[in-house]
């Protein structure tokens, strides 16, 4: 290994110079900035610089209803849209004391743990893509095109989906989508397997990855980081399990953590994540009831009490939360959204510093940041 | 214009004409005194159900004004009230608890002429949801920085400085966060027209 002491004795200058890895960087899936302090090849400090997506959602939020703001929570996290959504109607329902059918909330979990899936194998391709490897992310778009052909079939929408509505779900699944649904349970357990023998176990991941940009379980908690990152660190933490919403204390299913704080623990999560939700699929498809899927008596006007309600939900990034503040009118008085990329990103700096560039890479490729979802 | 088919008033929420009367028939019917009973719906102070005991204080054993908060209602576990130059010191309570920072924001008040600012904690292993609330007034909002004891404070009140435009003392970089970097508006105050 070649040490930056070593470099130092042969001559080189110790001035650093500023690196600008984006706004329009492959590695930076997005449009997102990071100004970097470089002594050589390894960075000083890295100061993400973010708002270039940046789009006022919460602006928003307060010159519509809360019906017209719905479409909105799908566009800000876009590959994780089904959580996003459950967590504004979510907020509504509570102020509203709606009870939502069960078979619309089975629904949500069997839509919301697919499109977790869907997320977590973009994250796995494009992932693997910044380290160089082109071929995974082949075998992960196909995956993921059976889960979109499926949500599209009863949402009428690819990634956008805004199908869960104030009091249940648009619309019922039918049959086609059950049957279709088993199918691709069936199918994506041996693709897993082969995803294990393609990539996990293969030897330049596993020494790009292993030792590569720990996250202390405290530097997690300092930050606010959540999701596949604080699990990456040892920290059971899930809002599936640790503030249960929806129908999500009815299944059995285990919240994956590893001890190495690495970049491949954090790998792993998502990857155990994956067979995590197929079990809760599984499990949903087993026990969904029969019954309306949307509540009765959801008024026509809403107007939510006087006073302020959150909802929280686990997005395939972490925790996703909104606080929505009402003064009892039609329009909310405010709507605040806590993205988990924005925490997720925010220890960047100080993860980072002292790495190797690429490395560095490899630990922001390991945080799967969503840039609309940081800027909103 | 009367028609048929304006709401008729329920006659079932009507207390009867005559109270007496009706008592005095029941009692005729039968010696148990039923009809007792009856007029205490028409009487909106006395409640039927005693009031529910208040919702538990996970952080009762902190000597801060934390009070319980029903979770279903709310989504959140406890909240207090603080007064702007506790926060700092509430902060490090929390965070020896072992506390996470979930979010800072703000919320307008331009009526009252204040600014809210709402601190949102969890815990990393246990369920719980804590909020704090302070309030400052609207035309001078200045208040201490957290980001000392929680360094991801540091993002979420430079957002909340783009948005409110209130000023965290010694904060090491206010500078724009998501507005341009240029920006001198804060859209999120109630008196910003787009």
């Amino acid at each position: 290994m070649i040490t930056k002491e070593a470099i130092m004795s042969n001559g080189a200058p110790s001035e650093t110079f500023t690196l600008n890895l984006g706004p329009q960087h492959p590695a930076t899936h997005g449009v997102l900035r990071v100004k970097m302090t470089m002594d050589g090849e390894y960075i000083v400090r890295a100061e993400p610089v973010c708002g270039y997506i940046h789009r006022m959602q919460e602006k928003m939020g307060e010159n519509r209803t809360y019906a017209q703001f719905l479409p909105n929570t799908s566009r800000i996290d876009y590959l994780s849209a089904m959580t996003y959504t459950h967590g504004f109607v979510g907020a509504v329902e509570r102020a509203l004391k709606l009870q939502v059918p069960p078979r619309a909330e089975y629904i949500r979990v069997i839509t919301s743990e697919m499109n977790r899936i869907s997320s977590h194998l973009v994250w796995w391709g494009a992932f693997l893509l910044d380290l160089g490897g082109f071929t995974p992310l082949l075998y992960a778009f196909d995956d993921r095109e059976k889960i979109l052909d499926l949500l599209e079939s009863i949402t009428g929408s690819r990634l956008t989906y805004s199908y869960f509505r104030i009091g249940g779900v648009y619309n019922d699944v039918d049959d086609q989508f059950l049957k279709g649904t088993r199918e691709f349970v069936a199918h994506m357990r041996p693709r897993l397997k082969m995803y294990r023998s393609l990539v996990t176990d293969n030897i330049i991941l596993r020494k790009r990855l292993i030792d590569i940009g720990p996250i202390s379980s405290e530097m997690c908690r300092k930050y606010g980081a959540t999701g596949p990152v604080i699990r990456g660190s040892g920290v059971p933490y899930d809002v599936r399990r640790v503030e249960p919403y929806s129908v999500y204390s009815e299944f059995d299913f285990v919240i994956p953590t590893f001890q190495e704080t690495d970049s491949m623990a954090r790998y792993l999560v998502r990857m155990e994540e994956i067979v995590q939700s197929l079990r809760i699929i599984e499990q949903a498809l087993d026990k969904l009831p029969a019954g309306p899927v949307m509540a009765e008596k959801v008024p026509r006007v809403l107007k939510l009490p006087a006073g302020d309600y959150c909802y929280a939900t686990e997005a395939a990034r972490g925790r996703f939360a909104v606080r929505i503040v009402s003064d009892g009118k039609e329009i909310p008085y405010r709507v605040k959204l806590r993205t988990p990329s924005l925490s997720n990103l925010s220890l960047f700096e100080e993860a980072s510093a002292g790495m190797l560039l690429p490395d560095a890479l490899a630990l922001m490729g390991s945080l799967d940041l969503v840039i609309p979802d940081i800027d909103r | 214009m009367t028609t048929p088919n304006e709401p008729q008033p329920k006659v079932d929420s009507l207390p009867p004409a005559n109270p007496a009367a009706a008592t005095a028939s029941a009692a005729a019917v039968s010696a148990k005194p039923v009809a007792v009973a009856s007029p205490q719906p028409t009487n909106p102070a006395q409640p039927l159900a005693p009031p529910a005991p208040p919702p538990p204080n996970p952080l009762a054993h902190l000597s801060l004004p934390f009070k319980g908060v029903d979770y279903k209602a709310k989504g959140y576990h406890c909240e207090a009230t603080v007064a702007p130059d506790q926060v700092v010191a509430v902060a490090e309570v929390l965070d020896k608890e072992g506390l996470s920072l979930d979010t800072i924001t703000g919320v307008d008040w331009m009526v009252e002429g204040q600014m809210e600012v709402v601190y949102d904690y969890f815990h990393p292993t246990k369920t719980l949801r804590v909020v704090v609330r302070t309030r400052i007034p609207r035309d001078n909002p200045e208040i201490a920085t957290i980001y000392k004891v929680f360094p991801g404070a540091n993002w979420h009140e430079r957002e909340t400085h783009d948005f409110f435009g209130i000023r965290f003392l010694g904060h090491p970089n206010l500078t724009p966060f998501l507005l341009p970097e240029d920006a001198t508006f804060h859209p999120l105050r109630k008196d910003y027209a787009a």
